[in-house]
């Protein structure tokens, strides 16, 4: 389980997250929603030390660090080693063919076999339906699926929680259904999914457990069928704001 | 003048390959090296209890920039090989040419470092560290193989221009390429001659390189060629 404990973050006169505490289960997909500037992505970023809040407590199973201490090296890649992450804009290394984008964490930072990474590879490429395109490079594909590569790469370092960060904003909705088809197989699979998303039909169907953040807050913590067939005031009118 | 060509080409040629090329390969490698360490420091943020002395170092490194592109090289070649002996630090001359070209290299590619890392998103930075990646492996593995695509046309442009260059080592009495034509010159008082040899073997040497450049554009752009495939 992961646990966030008095979480403050701010960056000059804007609060991004106030006194925050949450927990996001194992095994479990969390969906984090909320309005844009809210600090949604902050709140995820913070989780594996992409923003470092200015106080509060980050728990990750057996680990414990506090935001506000000088965090050694060893630390910082303690926590990032119990999670991988999937970008808005994918954020694949244009230079190394999908391929080694996907082994590149296992060989190099696992110290994983090459022979035994890229076997690893074949098989998330083909469990994503892309095994045809390991010797392209990222800008020979589409985003949809550069966004499953980009997924595939997380996979591979067998993290303990994934983290998805507005994984299908930057994609048409064709392309986004594609992404989402591969984020319901992961959370059926039993894998730990933290997903920051405007999708609320993707919330509806697969969060187990739904965040609600707004002004750096989270103001509502719950299972999906709470949030949305009994919605608090402020969240029905988030909703409504969602819909045409 | 066949015969003048003949016997004292290969007497050129050999200056340069003697000294010419290795002061310029030499003094370019060691640039290169201060140039990548000096972009490093410029363009890093600590935070915490470290920033006061890293803020000193990094006025240390950017006043070596500011001071070496702003004099003159011949003038950096006099003051390490003619100025330096007056407070007891003697080089010869060969040395003092290696420092000074490198020194002056390392000033001018590390602007051309600095402004191709920071030219690579920060979102290649979070992938990276998102995998697990340290620093190190997130500057070497993902960030400079990018950032070389970027940076190796002016690079090349200051490897040639150094090669050029190396024929101002002759005023701190270096008999390379240059100095070899003066001499043979002042001989068979055949100066447009001369200078034109000298100067054809310049135009051969940086033709080499400027093919060398092509190939290896060519090379650390393939992710970016292949998009037309």
């Amino acid at each position: 389980m992961i646990k966030l404990e008095h979480v403050d973050k701010a960056y000059r006169d804007h609060h991004a997250l106030d006194d925050v505490t949450v927990t996001f289960d194992e095994h479990k997909t969390t969906v984090i929603l909320g309005p844009s500037g809210a600090g949604k992505s902050t709140l995820l970023r913070s989780l594996n030390l992409l923003e470092r809040p200015q106080s509060g407590t980050l728990t990750i199973d057996d680990l414990t660090v506090d935001y506000g201490a000088n965090l050694t090296n060893k630390e910082i890649l303690a926590v990032r080693r119990k999670m991988a992450m999937v970008f808005q804009s994918w954020n694949l290394f244009p230079h190394l063919t999908i391929l080694q984008n996907i082994t590149e964490g296992p060989i190099h930072v696992l110290k994983q076999d090459p022979v035994k990474a890229k076997q690893r590879a074949h098989e998330l490429l083909q469990k994503v339906g892309l095994d045809n395109t390991a010797d392209r490079f990222p800008g020979q594909l589409s985003g949809g699926q550069q966004q499953r590569i980009s997924i595939c790469r997380a996979l591979a370092m067998d993290p303990a929680y994934i983290l998805f960060d507005e994984p299908t904003s930057a994609l048409d909705p064709e392309l986004e259904a594609q992404v989402l088809r591969v984020l319901q197989q992961l959370a059926n699979d039993g894998d730990s999914l933290i997903v920051v998303t405007h999708n609320m039909e993707f919330a509806r169907r697969v969060a187990d457990k739904i965040v609600f953040v707004e002004d750096g807050q989270v103001d509502f913590t719950g299972t999906a069928d709470d949030f949305f067939n009994h919605p608090t005031p402020r969240i029905k009118e988030f909703l409504a704001a969602m819909e045409f | 003048m066949w015969d003048i060509i003949k016997s004292s080409t290969p007497e050129i040629l050999w200056a340069g390959i003697k000294y010419t090329i290795p002061i310029a390969i030499i003094s370019f490698a060691i640039g290169l090296v201060l140039a990548v360490i000096t972009a490093l420091i410029r363009i890093s943020r600590p935070q915490g209890k470290s920033k006061p002395l890293w803020g000193g170092v990094r006025a240390v490194f950017s006043f070596y920039v500011w001071l070496f592109r702003s004099t003159p090289l011949l003038v950096q070649l006099f003051i390490v090989f003619f100025g330096l002996p007056n407070v007891g630090i003697q080089f010869d001359a060969w040395t003092a040419g290696i420092i000074t070209f490198s020194l002056n290299t390392g000033a001018y590619a590390s602007e051309t470092i600095r402004g191709a890392l920071l030219s690579i998103p920060e979102s290649q930075w979070d992938a990276a560290y998102s995998i697990g990646m340290t620093y190190r492996q997130a500057l070497f593995r993902i960030v400079f193989p990018q950032a070389l695509r970027v940076a190796l046309p002016p690079l090349s442009n200051s490897f040639i221009g150094l090669v050029k260059d190396t024929s101002l080592a002759s005023s701190i009495t270096i008999v390379e390429m240059f100095m070899v034509s003066q001499q043979i010159a002042s001989n068979n008082y055949q100066p447009l001659l001369m200078y034109s040899i000298v100067a054809a073997i310049y135009a051969l040497f940086c033709t080499i390189l400027s093919i060398l450049q092509h190939y290896l554009e060519k090379w650390t752009s393939r992710y970016v060629d292949a998009l037309g495939e």
